[in-house]
């Protein structure tokens, strides 16, 4: 049973990405593409732990940690980019 | 001993100057003093070898290529090492009074002995690519000689144009020597000596021969290669006398001599040598009697006697062999003599202008006896040691014949001698006879006895020679032995009788001393008559050479990165499918996989986003944010292909790369210009496309086959060997632990290059333009927002947990140095982008240099650690402890490498990105001291917030 609910969480997911994909792709601007790249990164977040579901180890539970832990402050450079121009004052 | 005698100048070369301290008479003792002390032994060695006995020390050098540090000594090699260290010794003397007080004397006197030692190492090697390396030494100082005043433009160019010379002479002499020793299976000169025949009837002999005497001709300055002697002469006249009479320009001559046993004796030898040397002789001689710079006129005599030994040499007869061994002593006391004579009247009169002089017998007697006797030696007047040795060069030339003519040699012979007469009479008549004039640019007298000391010891050798021959037989035989192989006798008289040698001598005196008293008239056809000048030659061949080399260079290194790459890939292309083509590819043994549907989309988004960046590559920032989805799909590719210690290495990389370019984006243009037409982009992109199918036509190519690799040796041995069961982080800090340390010190520079770029850039014009630069963006007011401020603190504890963490668990699962620097020093620009610069930088304990230097000195010492137990470098050991409340875990050193690692990659990322945040400081803009924008624990009163 859980293998289809992971096939099924994964297609979602997986969609889910083309559609950030999309969304980078066609802006229209800087804040739209930050978001989606950011959504991206825990849309790829989820597909590591499920494949560390279907597979039953924990070392892609602790990738997908690491993942969200700088995941996060790419993002923050992003924005703080373009809002204030220089990330480090 | 030998060896020690050969090293003895090198070692002695650094006590002058630091003698120079203590003074110009000590700098000068002290230089005499290794030169003295090598003599020593050369006398102490010299019985058994004049017996016939040949020495021999060797030193193994580097035995796998056949060099061996060897030495030898034999007559010959005697004959030259007491030259050079007999001479060396009076040119110290010589110099102490030559040199003037604003010159560095230290410096010339190690230079000297640097010269020194090369020469000696040349005349002693048993080894000829010992030799080559002691010749190249001698063109190395001698270039350091020449152009000793360095403020004089005439000086340079004479060293530079000596050092092309001579240098790529020497580059030819390399290719035949190992020729040479290609065809005898060894490189030691006894062997080669006893190969001659073997040598002679090779295929290789011509182009070795060839190769061979182009280096000794450009060294001892034959035609047409004379030219650069008499640039050099711009070199202090210590260093002409030394260098240009007795002991550099004797070098090609002496490999000659050296190489007679083996090379002489065959009509190209003959023809080659034979001829050149003549040509030289007449043509040095002719020129040498126009020359009005007393040196030059020296210096175009000793390419006219070089030219004579030459010839001698080439006649490969065993008569013209000792002949030629004989005029080079001759030569060598005649002419240093004379040059230091022309020294001491360069210095007096502060003029070398012969037309400028005249009547000095008055005012310099000493001197005017010392140049006489030395310049009718020269002259081959009898009595005097020059007569003996030129009667000897007449009677082999008087029998010999070339290119079928059996006069043309003799009737050449005499003309050259009859030159040489008339330039000698030259030097006494147009310098020291006639009036006394007024007009010296200064007053003239005899110099001080240290002065003279040394060319009126020269003078009385000449005298004594030309009196008492037979002193010098014993050495002359010695090393004419030495040159032939055979064993002569030869006995030097002055009178021979009536010999045609004699008459032709006769001739040459008499027309010598007819042509000076014609001197004004010849000098005036001479002048009128066109001739090319070897300086404005050589200087146009080099100009067309550095053209050459710069129209070469400019198609290929314009600056521009795109041809670079473009002929990099091409070329890259090309080598693939030239491997392609030759069919050593296997079949294939595997099939392909399926694809799963999740797979399928991360496929797709690196196909998207690649292409995207591509085509959106001029909006900086969107192909920023594209290249975070493309740092992302291969980050997830690693975990899902089984790579979880590349994939965190990845992600973290990722993070920092993009905090980087945004920190420099700030200050660069958003949009990249158009800069290449639209047919130059259709190539790069046709030059990319096929790289691109290229490389993934490799992979899958490669995917599809089983390939033998080094990947099952290091998951056997990971843990035997290495102690840890992650086999990556075992590779990392064991297995290739020395890759690993050499990376982390390039990292660690290339930190501090960074650092000190920036600070270079910004002390420069750079600056200016970065305060002008207009920053007036439309700016958040959320300067550092509470909220982030609040969250990167409490992220800080949690992030560092994980690094000390992943760093711990390294050795045996995922993580280690490398990833772990990586994640603390992310922690660590959080707190910089949350509460700013100043703020950070304000609790910044330890220096980022600090940590770098620290991290590269812990991995070092680790890996010298294991010397202690007798182990190579980095070996690295380990065991397991068990400590009552813990678990038992394992101690292992390449943790502490591993330590190393993660000290260097955190400090070279905090301190590039510390570097390249300086620039906003630079650019005007402000700090905050404070964390945040609004600080709540300032404003509670009572419960109450202040507004």
């Amino acid at each position: 049973m859980i293998e289809y609910a992971i096939f099924f969480a994964g297609i979602c997911y997986g969609a889910a990405l083309l559609l950030d994909l999309w969304r980078i792709a066609v802006g229209p601007d800087a804040a739209d593409r930050i978001l989606a790249l950011d959504t991206m990164v825990v849309n790829v977040i989820a597909l590591l732990v499920l494949y560390g579901l279907w597979r039953g180890t924990a070392v892609y539970f602790e990738a997908a940690m690491l993942f969200a832990m700088v995941g996060f402050v790419s993002t923050v450079a992003y924005c703080r980019f373009i809002l204030r121009g220089d990330i480090i004052e | 001993m030998l060896i020690i005698m050969a090293l003895l100048p090198f070692l002695g070369a650094l006590l002058p100057s630091l003698m120079i301290r203590a003074g110009r008479n000590a700098c000068a003792i002290f230089t005499a003093l290794p030169t003295f002390l090598a003599l020593v032994i050369l006398l102490i060695l010299s019985p058994s070898v004049m017996r016939g006995e040949v020495l021999q020390a060797e030193l193994a050098w580097l035995p796998q290529i056949g060099l061996s540090a060897s030495f030898f000594l034999d007559g010959l090699g005697l004959l030259f090492a007491g030259m050079i260290l007999g001479v060396g010794l009076l040119i110290t003397l010589y110099a102490r009074f030559y040199l003037s007080g604003e010159d560095p004397m230290g410096q010339f006197y190690t230079f000297l002995l640097l010269f020194q030692g090369a020469m000696l190492g040349i005349v002693l090697s048993d080894n000829i690519l010992l030799l080559l390396v002691f010749w190249e030494l001698t063109s190395l100082s001698s270039f350091l000689l020449i152009g000793y005043w360095k403020h004089l433009p005439e000086g340079r160019q004479g060293a530079r144009m000596a050092l092309a010379v001579t240098g790529s002479g020497g580059l030819a002499m390399i290719a035949g020597m190992l020729i040479l020793g290609n065809i005898v299976g060894s490189y030691n000169l006894t062997d080669i000596l006893q190969a001659g025949d073997a040598i002679r009837a090779s295929d290789w002999y011509l182009p070795a021969l060839i190769l061979i005497l182009l280096g000794a001709f450009t060294k001892s300055a034959q035609f047409p290669f004379h030219f650069w002697l008499p640039q050099a002469m711009a070199a202090p006249t210590p260093v002409s006398a030394y260098l240009h009479s007795a002991t550099m320009v004797k070098a090609g001559v002496f490999l000659m001599a050296r190489m007679w046993p083996v090379l002489s004796g065959t009509d190209a030898w003959f023809n080659i040598v034979t001829t050149t040397g003549l040509i030289t002789m007449v043509l040095g001689a002719l020129i040498a009697l126009f020359k009005n710079d007393l040196k030059a006129l020296l210096a175009y005599s000793t390419v006219s006697q070089l030219g004579l030994m030459t010839m001698l040499l080439g006649f490969g007869t065993q008569v013209a062999a000792v002949a030629a061994v004989f005029h080079i002593i001759n030569h060598l006391t005649f002419k240093a003599a004379l040059f230091m004579t022309a020294g001491i009247v360069d210095h007096e009169t502060h003029t070398r202008d012969i037309r400028r002089l005249g009547g000095l017998r008055h005012l310099m007697p000493v001197t005017f006896v010392i140049a006489t006797i030395s310049a009718l030696s020269m002259a081959g007047i009898p009595f005097l040691n020059g007569f003996l040795s030129k009667e000897m060069m007449l009677e082999e030339a008087s029998h010999t014949g070339l290119f079928g003519s059996p006069s043309a040699l003799p009737i050449l012979a005499t003309i050259g001698a009859l030159l040489s007469v008339a330039y000698s009479f030259r030097f006494v008549v147009h310098v020291f006879l006639g009036p006394v004039r007024d007009d010296y640019p200064h007053k003239p007298h005899d110099p001080p006895f240290g002065m003279w000391a040394a060319p009126a010891l020269l003078a009385c050798l000449v005298v004594l020679i030309g009196v008492a021959p037979f002193l010098a037989e014993g050495i002359v035989t010695a090393a004419a032995n030495a040159v032939t192989g055979a064993d002569l006798h030869p006995h030097f008289k002055i009178w021979h009788g009536f010999t045609p040698a004699l008459w032709m001598s006769v001739v040459a005196v008499v027309s010598g001393a007819i042509l000076l008293l014609q001197y004004g008239m010849l000098d005036r056809v001479w002048e009128a008559l066109p001739r090319p000048e070897a300086k404005t030659i050589f200087d146009h061949l080099v100009a067309a050479v550095v053209a050459g080399a710069r129209r070469v260079t400019e198609i290929t290194h314009n600056g521009a990165i795109s041809r670079y790459l473009a002929i990099f890939t091409i070329a890259s292309v090309a080598l693939g499918w030239v491997a392609y083509s030759g069919g050593g590819l296997g079949p294939r043994t595997r099939d392909l996989l399926a694809v799963p549907l999740v797979v399928a989309v991360g496929w797709l988004m690196l196909i998207v986003a690649t292409g995207y960046v591509v085509v959106n590559h001029h909006h900086r920032f969107r192909a920023l944010v594209l290249i975070g989805v493309i740092g992302l799909t291969v980050s997830a590719g690693f975990v899902y292909l089984s790579a979880p210690d590349l994939a965190l290495t990845q992600i973290s990389v990722e993070t920092v790369t993009i905090m980087l370019l945004l920190l420099a984006l700030h200050f660069l243009p958003k949009v990249t210009p158009r800069e290449s037409s639209l047919a130059l982009r259709l190539r790069d992109g046709a030059i990319a496309t096929v790289a691109g199918l290229g490389v993934g036509g490799l992979a899958y190519a490669f995917l599809l086959r089983d390939t033998d690799t080094i990947s099952d040796y290091f998951i056997a041995n990971s843990y035997e060997g290495g102690g840890g069961t992650n086999v990556v982080n075992v590779i990392l800090v064991d297995f290739r632990g020395f890759d690993t340390y050499g990376e982390i010190i390039v990292l660690g520079i290339a930190g501090f290059l960074i650092f000190s770029l920036m600070h270079a850039l910004l002390d420069g014009p750079a600056a200016k333009r970065l305060r002008a630069r207009d920053y007036s963006q439309d700016r958040s007011h959320d300067r550092h927002p509470l909220m982030m401020v609040v969250v990167t603190r409490v992220l800080m504890p949690i992030a560092m947990v994980v690094g000390i963490y992943i760093f711990l668990r390294g050795h045996n699962a995922p993580g280690g140095g490398f990833v772990a620097g990586l994640v603390v020093a992310i922690a660590l620009l959080m707190q910089y982008m949350a509460s700013g610069f100043a703020w950070t930088q304000a609790r910044k304990r330890i220096e980022y240099h600090t940590l770098i230097g620290m991290g590269v000195v812990i991995a070092g010492l680790t890996g010298a650690g294991a010397w202690l137990f007798g182990q190579p470098f980095l070996t690295s050991a380990y065991t397991y402890v068990h400590i009552a409340p813990v678990e038992e875990f394992e101690l292992a050193t390449a943790m502490l490498f591993d330590l190393g690692v993660f000290l260097t990659v955190l400090g070279a990322v905090m301190l590039m990105l510390y570097s390249l945040s300086r620039i906003a400081r630079f650019a005007g803009e402000t700090v905050n001291m404070e964390p945040m924008d609004y600080d709540p624990s300032e404003h509670v009163d009572d419960g109450k917030v202040k507004v």
